[in-house]
């Protein structure tokens, strides 16, 4: 009795329709792989794929691939971050400068950064270099803008009572300014993860010899569709885990953010008086 | 009084015009524009002497003399104006495409919401994955053909257009469809007259982000398979070890691209 009331409660309507869906696309993938339809090997049956998966994930030079990847994103992260909160503070303080930059940021922000390197290419080689920095290029842009406009919402009075203390120019950034725009700036820099790991396989998809990108590529070239199909799914899984684990690094440094939120949101009159 | 008001109507667009171009002029004016003009030519300047006087070689930056004079020639003209049309036609039948299956969509997820309950965290993950990273497959599937860029540009403009529709549906005040009701129109007319128009400006913030996705998933595909326009431009002249072609190149995407952005925001704020 319990047990039926449990997996009812798990088999939730929103949980049936999503393992419905999945079978329903496994079933339609089987379906078209084995119909004839389409040329042999261009689209492997899923088991097909799952088999290629489990090799992949046996493989040791996957591990060396995907740490390459990683090391590229992370550090290129760092510097582009670093760059663009520098920027961001910089454009932020000064309407000036703001009004005389910011066009040429948002410009190049919309821009596909792809276009670029040829120039990265030249300027810092085929090797690894050239990857991080296409991930710094691709992490600048989304942390500059959220910093800057982090930097707009921050209360006068806070940066009031900073210049009231005399606090120099790097106490003011470290107390005044970073903590009060914590929330943008964490959006700014999730979104960075994101887009410097997508930089980083871009550029090791166009010119690499070690990489996610480059075994992707490697394995597409070859015609080895069953492992190309394996390496997405894994370079998908990559990138969905670091972003969840880089919301849940995030979560210590927003928790005193959020419960200022709820204190706001709780009304000043107490209980009982009402 | 017809006369008047006819008048009246004529002289609008012209008022208009005048105040955007009297806008213009004034951002112009401004001397943090200037400034940042100036900074901007002045890091031209410095580049051009770098590498004329050899301390930056040319075969890894091409004078920006050279790059911008590229930009002027007759016969690259003629070329990106072919790669534009090229890119530009994809782009548009890909977001004709984009906007024919995801507002029906967005419209089952809103009539339907345990639906919309179900597939809302897969849209967030999938407008967040490197959805051109498929293109290999979609390569295999459908060939070394402008329809796999259609699609690839489809696959990626799709998803904001589908969240946002059903965002803009599910934000429309009931005040007005029980006005629709009380008027005893039909579901259809309801969707036509009321919900559609009163969704347009959030329908149209994800139409935005589609066009963006779209172009740059085209043309970074375009340049990744060395096919199509404007990013095959760029692959093309750089394997060619054409460095100063290059440059020019780049500048025209880029160029091209600003300009587009500057397009959509315009819209936007119209629609708004």
């Amino acid at each position: 009795m319990s047990t039926t009331s449990s997996s009812s409660a798990f088999l939730t309507p929103v949980r049936r329709i999503k393992i419905v869906t999945i079978l329903v696309i496994l079933a339609a993938w089987q379906l078209l792989a084995v119909s004839g339809l389409l040329f042999e090997g261009v689209l492997p049956q899923p088991l097909q794929v799952l088999g290629a998966l489990y090799q992949e994930l046996l493989s040791p030079s996957l591990y060396y691939d995907l740490g390459i990847t990683l090391f590229e994103a992370a550090l290129g992260f760092i510097i582009g971050s670093a760059i663009a909160i520098g920027v961001g503070l910089w454009l932020g303080s000064s309407n000036f400068m703001r009004r005389a930059f910011e066009p040429y940021i948002h410009a190049l922000a919309g821009m596909p950064k792809i276009i670029f390197l040829p120039i990265l290419f030249l300027v810092f080689g085929l090797g690894i270099e050239s990857k991080i920095a296409k991930s710094a290029m691709s992490t600048f842009f989304p942390v500059v803008l959220s910093t800057i406009a982090g930097f707009l919402q921050i209360d006068k009075t806070l940066i009031n009572v900073g210049r009231s203390f005399d606090l120099t120019r790097s106490r003011m950034v470290r107390m005044i300014y970073i903590p009060a725009m914590l929330r943008p700036l964490a959006v700014g820099l999730q979104l960075g993860v994101a887009m410097s790991i997508i930089g980083v396989l871009s550029a090791e998809i166009a010119y690499a010899s070690a990489g996610l990108g480059a075994r992707l590529i490697r394995y597409s070239d070859n015609f080895n569709i069953s492992s190309t199909y394996a390496v997405m799914i894994i370079i998908f899984a990559v990138a969905a885990f670091v972003n969840y684990l880089f919301a849940r690094l995030q979560e210590p440094f927003l928790r005193h953010e959020r419960s200022k939120a709820e204190n706001a949101a709780r009304p000043v009159v107490p209980v009982e008086q009402t | 009084m017809s006369k008047a008001k006819g008048v009246a109507i004529s002289a609008a667009p012209r008022r208009n015009s005048a105040s955007s171009g009297l806008r213009f002029l004034r951002t112009i004016a401004d001397p943090a524009v200037l400034f940042g003009f100036l900074v901007f030519v002045a890091i031209l300047g410095a580049v051009q002497w770098l590498v004329a006087s050899g301390h930056i070689s040319r075969a890894i930056v091409a004078l920006p003399s050279d790059a911008i004079a590229g930009l002027f020639s007759p016969e690259f003209s003629g070329e990106l104006f072919r790669a534009c049309r090229l890119t530009f036609g994809l782009v548009v039948s890909a977001l004709v495409l984009e906007i024919l299956v995801a507002i029906p969509i967005g419209y089952f997820l809103y009539r339907k919401p345990v639906f919309g309950a179900a597939y809302e965290s897969w849209l967030a993950a999938l407008f967040a994955a490197p959805i051109f990273l498929l293109y290999p497959l979609f390569m295999v599937i459908i060939g070394r053909n402008n329809y796999t860029l259609l699609f690839m540009g489809f696959a990626a403009g799709v998803i904001p257009i589908i969240i946002h529709a059903r965002l803009a549906f599910m934000t429309v005040p009931d005040t007005l469809i029980n006005v629709g009701r009380s008027f005893h129109l039909t579901q259809s007319q309801i969707f036509w007259k009321i919900i559609l128009p009163s969704g347009v400006p959030t329908i149209f913030a994800g139409i935005r982000l589609a066009l963006i996705y779209t172009l740059i998933n085209i043309i970074a595909i375009e340049f990744l398979v060395d096919a199509g326009g404007l990013g095959r431009m760029v692959s093309d002249r750089y394997f060619r070890f054409d460095i100063a072609g290059t440059y020019t190149a780049i500048s025209a995407v880029a160029l091209v691209s600003v300009t587009l952005n500057l397009i959509i925001n315009r819209l936007e704020k119209m629609v708004r």
